[in-house]
């Protein structure tokens, strides 16, 4: 526990993540060590099946790693059950995904909510904090509104609402502004800016070059590997 | 927080069962069906035996009766004119009276083929000549007036009582106490008249006879103006008929007793008759052969019932598999976002039990509707028992739980991840 610096808000020791699939075995992740401190702002870049989604998968806890130590704001996930699990990554992490991944019967309120009925002593201010995340990202007018009434930007923005309002120290973004146009990337990674600079731990998967600058470091991945870090100078 | 929980969940079921109306609908139908089947057929049952069973107890659940049988023609008898004389005999009421000390009561009785007239109208009911007993054992309840007494059968009085239906169709305006109506050709008075009951089935009149109610005149009075022998005219032949009783009733001292006299009975009237020109009837024997009836009518009703309920559970806990399969991104999406396994239960349950609690209600609103229309339509008794339809919901609440836990549960068992990847 040495190396661990008190400000870390993941550390992966040996993550190994192997895939069993009939007599053949995939080894998606083959022995990762790296700790991300809080409020840092990382990207996480690499050729398509290097195991980017894997290894977020694993940091947002809805995957488990076959080997190895991962601790997530000082719980290490092993000792976790399903339930503290799940309770974990609904109260400590903000997940936003390429396509996403809204509720279609929800209406936006409702999805922006949906983290909050799942926690077991759920904040009593959400709702004055949805109608508040949803000022700030401009969607005060379309809370009623169900998903496929909204364009993809919109969409998107929603999501980050709903990661949100639990109020996590971490965000993870799979590829978040990969099915959008670089207009509304730019929108979207401007947001992210602003939540790093508010004291959010982001951690965005991405393969565009110029969307990963935005971050403090890029982690390339390569064949389950850290290939490398590389510091941003912005 | 945990009742908003489950409120939620509720309207979260509702909703998404609302965003497929008809499927829902069709997936309720088994249940619905199923659960008016059970409330429907136990009150056509339980209605069914109801009557069954108060019949029974008009007769008398302490009461022996022994009746005359007409025996099987006999083909080697004269076809011309001949004078038929079998049943129940004067002395084997004398014997009946004697022999038992467990009879408490015993009322003979001969049923006579008369008119029956006031003024310009008529009735043919059955007259029956009887004693006084005759009240006490049947339970009969008197409307007007006063039943026959000792005194009337001791002295041959022309006195008689009418039935409800007779008194009314005789004299529906006046009151008949003290009125003389003409039985054949003999003048009675009316000292009594008695309440309705319910028809038994064994005392109808053979079909087409045309005879509605009763009479009830003295039995010595019977003897004196018309005798035992009676002229029938069946089939262009005349036919004589001798028959000293047509009934004898036992009233017997104790419930217990019931069966012992019955079979002291069989056992008296089959060393004194050559043939079986009588029959013993034991209302509480007719009793317990109507609950054992009532038994297996609900056992195979039970059955239907519970093969209709399962099917309608299997079509449901079909379609929510579907479901599941179908939203396993949803499910995905929201174990990602901190869904707990039992959440994901909670929510899949909470629609079959909502899909089956619906089409069981509707169920039970169907099932006492029916009732309703089988009493007006094919005059049956119907008898929803309270208990009938709290069964019904609970067997639907239990059918959701059942047949949903499976679905909800492969729901919640999904891996996370693999179930954000599908599409
Ligand atoms: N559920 C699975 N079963 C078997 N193999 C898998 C599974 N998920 C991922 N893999 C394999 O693991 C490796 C890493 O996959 P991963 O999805 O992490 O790649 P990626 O870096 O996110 O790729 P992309 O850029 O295309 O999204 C790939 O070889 C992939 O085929
Ligand atoms: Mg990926």
């Amino acid at each position: 526990m040495a190396e661990t610096t008190a400000k870390a808000v993941a550390e992966l020791r040996d993550i190994r993540r192997t895939y069993v699939m009939g007599s053949t075995e995939v080894r998606a992740l083959k022995g990762i060590n790296v700790s991300f401190g809080a409020g840092e702002y990382w990207a996480i870049m690499g050729s398509s099946g290097s195991g980017k989604s894997t290894l977020l998968n694993i940091l947002g806890g809805v995957d488990r790693p076959t080997s190895g130590e991962y601790v997530v704001n000082g719980h290490e996930i092993s000792t976790l059950n399903d339930d503290e699990l799940s309770e974990m990554r609904g109260r400590e992490i903000g997940f936003i995904f390429q396509s996403f991944n809204l509720i279609p019967q929800l209406n936006m309120l409702e999805n922006i909510l949906v983290p909050v009925f799942y926690q077991d002593n759920p904040r009593p201010d959400a709702n004055e904090r949805a109608h508040m995340l949803a000022e700030r990202l401009g969607l005060a007018d379309r809370l009623d509104h169900r998903p496929n009434e909204l364009s993809g930007g919109q969409q998107q923005r929603v999501a980050i609402a709903r990661s949100l309002i639990n109020d996590p120290p971490l965000l993870l973004a799979d590829e978040a502004t990969g099915n959008l146009d670089s207009q509304t990337t730019d929108e979207i990674l401007k947001l992210f800016d602003e939540l790093h600079n508010e004291g959010k731990t982001i951690l965005l998967v991405t393969h565009e070059k110029e969307v990963g600058e935005h971050a403090e470091r890029i982690l390339h991945l390569k064949d389950g590997l850290i290939d490398g870090i590389v510091e941003n100078h912005r | 927080m945990k009742g908003n929980a489950l409120t939620r969940s509720i309207q979260l079921g509702v909703k998404s069962l609302l965003l497929h109306k008809l499927r829902s609908l069709l997936t309720s139908l088994g249940v619905l069906f199923g659960v008016s089947s059970v409330i429907a057929m136990l009150a056509i049952g339980e209605g069914a035996s109801q009557a069954a069973q108060e019949q029974i107890k008009q007769l008398g659940s302490q009461n022996v009766i022994l009746r005359s049988v007409k025996p099987p023609d006999n083909p080697s008898s004269d076809q011309e004119s001949r004078v038929l004389s079998y049943g129940l005999t004067h002395d084997d009421y004398s014997r009946v009276v004697e022999t038992f000390p467990w009879v408490r009561n015993a009322v003979a009785l001969r049923q006579l083929q008369q008119e029956v007239r006031y003024q310009d109208r008529q009735a043919r009911p059955r007259v029956l000549a009887t004693e006084a007993g005759y009240q006490t054992t049947t339970g009969r309840l008197l409307y007007e007036g006063r039943f026959l007494t000792e005194r009337d059968v001791d002295s041959i009085a022309n006195v008689c009582v009418l039935g409800y239906e007779v008194a009314r169709s005789l004299m529906p305006l006046e009151s008949p106490i003290g009125k003389s109506v003409k039985v054949g050709a003999e003048y009675f008075r009316v000292v009594g008249t008695l309440l309705p009951r319910i028809p038994i089935g064994d005392d109808q009149p053979a079909a087409g006879a045309q005879v509605t109610g009763e009479v009830l005149i003295p039995i010595s009075t019977g003897a004196r103006w018309f005798g035992e022998m009676q002229v029938k005219l069946r089939a262009g032949s005349r036919e004589m008929e001798e028959v000293q009783l047509h009934e004898i009733i036992l009233q017997v001292d104790l419930p217990e007793n019931v069966e012992r006299t019955a079979a002291a009975c069989r056992e008296m009237l089959s060393r004194n008759h050559q043939e079986k020109d009588y029959e013993v009837v034991v209302p509480l024997e007719l009793l317990a052969r109507a609950e054992e009836t009532k038994r297996i009518f609900n056992i195979v009703l039970g059955s239907i019932a519970g093969i209709s309920l399962l099917v309608g559970g299997i079509g449901i806990m079909n379609v929510m598999l579907a479901t599941v399969t179908e939203r396993t991104r949803e499910i995905g999406i929201r174990r990602a976002l901190g869904a707990k396994q039992r959440h994901i239960v909670l929510q899949f349950l909470v629609e079959t039990v909502v899909l089956s609690v619906g089409g069981g209600l509707a169920g039970i609103a169907l099932g006492l509707a029916i009732p309703l229309g089988v009493e007006h339509f094919a005059d049956m008794e119907t008898l929803v028992e309270p208990t009938a339809p709290l069964l019904a919901f609970g067997i639907s609440v239990s059918i959701g739980l059942l047949f949903g836990i499976y679905p909800a549960w492969r729901a919640a068992k999904m891996d996370p991840v693999e179930a954000l990847r599908h599409e």
